[in-house]
């Protein structure tokens, strides 16, 4: 991937133009503000683990049952240890968090303070403490390879000005006494130069790349998990209330229009063809009737009736008996299925038939309901010429949207030449 | 038939419900009971023995297809009991339903919308209180739009007459409605008897119901 501005030190390293950039200097500033604090670290395990390790080794060589003394000396340094370590990790990885914005651009976002128990408890919190020995104890090893690296070729860059001096022949792998003998050294370590660059940006990247793993906050499955379960809820509230509105539709606002219309229809019995009121009377007969076709598709588009009275297979039914091909319904379904499924199911049915009917030239449909695990899988196949492609906006993909918000899965089989089959998984979970 | 037809009627919105009331009592139905939900409907109709029942299909308690159900359920006590059912609208399985119920005659499957067509709708309780049966024009019209080889024999004034045969017409009513003759629509009636394989009868409500079975046949593919 090459956008235009790489968006951290790894990817940048791959650029042609790294040695001119300012991605160099983010990497040594990154190295530089390490220092401080891998120090830090480095010291308070010497001084905790320091005295542990010969401990350890008199136990290794001479195997004998450690003394009270000694145990309880590596008990308590080792509770100290794993109790403080939570504690200092939060705040070293607060600050690496932010540090390490020297060398990438994405953000790593901190977290507050969870309390004290839940600090324990969290994965993510040894992680952080695994960080904390990685940097005390791994870095300053590092550290210290590369800055002998660093001082070597900075000897013998200016080897040809110290070798002048004759009385003091610098070394560097065989003693050079003399300003001639020094060059071809310095021109290495002139040459050295972008290669030392380059180990600094590469040992900032692998830093930044561990810190990035220890410190980034693994996306909380649970709260995944939740923010799911509200989007369902939220989708399943939402069908609550369009079953509520279709329900006041039908046991209020249409009845009344009916006994409005059948009124009006009384009326013109007694109305004379040529009486003043006769005509206005028939237009207002007229537009009742027309307000009623009206109101029934309406309610029918809000939540489809068939479905609340007859269920899904009931309601799959009808559809297949409207369709304009033949269209064959296998339904297993013994229990209840949560009120969202159906209608999602329905709609799922209702286009895919629409689509064959228009797309497919299809002579004839199937369409499957069955259960299978905690999924309902609706299938919709049909024996047209096949092509369907969900990006010429077939409705597939709206159909698509609506199985997502259900957490479902819709797949799709449409060769050229057919057949097509839909196949929608939805879970079923209350 | 007897001069004055007693009705049980139910539907549970009020204002529908008198409207109705008012409508049959203007035309000379008597009344016995008009009420709100499907156990009181049961209730009354046993109580009152009427010529015709007229009910919502979806009725408190349940509000689903509570009116249907006890309609069938009377039928299943009166085989020869004439109910009319009111439906929002087209579901062909509760069609269905009534006509497997009781004698599989004498009933009538409507959409709600009629009720506005007073006269239409009043002539169609009177066919089925005398015998007839009727089903909405709608419904006729999906369970014809299933596709059916022997359907797709039929011309389309065939079609025409056969939806009209559904609803429980006469041949001299189809005639009127076609602007034919009426021997026409004879010959009309015996060649789609013959296309869809039922032997041919006089009686109307045979034809219907022989017109009907066979369109509640699950496709042939």
């Amino acid at each position: 991937m090459t956008t235009e501005h790489p968006s951290h030190l790894a990817e940048a390293l791959r650029r042609r133009r790294w040695l001119i950039s300012a991605w160099p200097w983010r990497a040594l500033a990154y190295l530089v503000t390490t220092v401080p604090i891998a120090g830090f670290l480095a010291v308070g395990l010497l001084v905790i683990g320091g005295p542990m390790l010969p401990v350890f080794s008199t136990l290794r060589q001479h195997g004998r049952p450690p003394s009270i003394a000694l145990m309880l000396f590596l008990i308590t340094g080792s509770v100290i240890l794993v109790a403080l370590a939570p504690i200092l990790s939060f705040a070293v990885a607060a600050v690496e968090r932010w540090r390490v914005r020297l060398v990438d651009n994405r953000p790593l976002p901190s977290s507050p303070w969870p309390g004290l128990a839940a600090r324990y408890r969290s994965p993510a919190t040894w992680r952080e403490v695994a960080y904390l020995f990685w940097l005390g104890g791994f870095t300053p090893v590092a550290y210290w390879v590369f800055l002998i690296l660093v001082l070597l070729d900075l000897g013998m860059i200016s080897s040809p000005w110290l070798a002048g001096d004759a009385n003091q022949p610098v070394v560097i792998w065989q003693p050079i006494d003399s300003t001639g003998e020094a060059v071809p050294y310095a021109i290495v370590g002139v040459l050295l130069i972008p290669v030392l660059w380059y180990a600094t940006g590469l040992l900032a990247a692998v830093q930044a790349a561990v810190a990035r793993w220890a410190l980034a906050h693994p996306v909380d499955a649970a709260a995944l998990r939740e923010v799911t379960r509200s989007r369902t809820r939220l989708v399943g509230a939402y069908e609550a209330e369009r079953r509520r509105i279709e329900r006041d539709l039908h046991d209020g606002a249409q009845p009344r229009l009916t006994s409005l219309t059948l009124q009006l229809g009384l009326a013109r019995l007694d109305v004379p063809e040529d009486s003043p009121a006769s005509r206005p009377l028939a237009v207002a007969h007229d537009q009742a009737r027309g307000l009623m076709v009206m109101l029934r598709q309406l309610v029918h588009g809000i939540r489809p009736q068939s479905l609340t009275d007859l269920g899904l297979a009931g309601a799959v039914r009808e559809l297949a008996d409207a369709a304009t091909i033949p269209v064959t319904v296998h339904a297993d379904l013994h229990d209840e299925l949560p009120e969202i499924v159906e209608t999602t199911a329905y709609f799922v049915v209702s286009e895919a038939l629409g689509n064959v009917a228009r797309h497919a030239r299809a002579t004839r449909a199937d369409v499957r309901l069955t259960r299978a695990g905690g999924d309902l899988v609706v299938e919709v196949t049909d024996d047209g010429h096949g092509g369907a492609d969900p990006a010429r906006g077939t409705g597939l993909t709206g159909l698509a949207d609506r199985v997502a918000a259900v957490d479902g899965r819709l797949l799709l089989s449409s060769p050229p030449g057919g057949p097509t089959v839909v196949r929608v998984e939805l879970p079923c979970r209350r | 038939m007897s001069s004055v037809t007693r009705v049980v009627l139910a539907e549970d919105e009020v204002l529908l419900r008198e409207g109705l009331v008012a409508l049959l009592t203007r035309f000379d139905f008597t009344v016995c009971a008009a009420v709100g939900s499907a156990p009181e409907l049961l209730a009354a109709a046993r109580e009152h023995q009427p010529d015709l029942v007229l009910t919502d299909i979806r009725m408190p308690p349940g509000r689903r297809d509570d009116g249907l159900r006890a309609a069938v359920a009377l039928r299943a006590e009166r085989p020869h009991l004439p109910v009319v059912v009111l439906s929002q609208y087209v579901q062909t399985g509760y069609a269905t339903a009534l006509l497997d119920s009781g004698d599989g005659q004498r009933v009538g499957y409507l959409l709600k919308d009629r009720v506005a067509e007073v006269t239409e709708f009043v002539d169609t309780l009177r066919r089925v209180a005398g015998g007839g049966t009727a089903i909405d024009p709608d419904v006729v019209r999906q369970l014809l739009h299933r596709p059916r080889d022997p359907l797709a024999a039929l011309s389309a004034r065939e079609r025409e007459v056969l939806a009209l045969l559904a609803e429980g017409r006469s041949n001299a009513s189809i005639a009127g409605r076609l602007h034919v003759s009426e021997a026409a629509v004879g010959k009309h009636v015996g060649n789609i008897l013959l296309k869809l394989d039922l032997p041919p009868s006089d009686d109307t409500n045979r034809r219907v119901l022989a017109v009907l079975t066979y369109l509640r046949a699950d496709p042939v593919s």
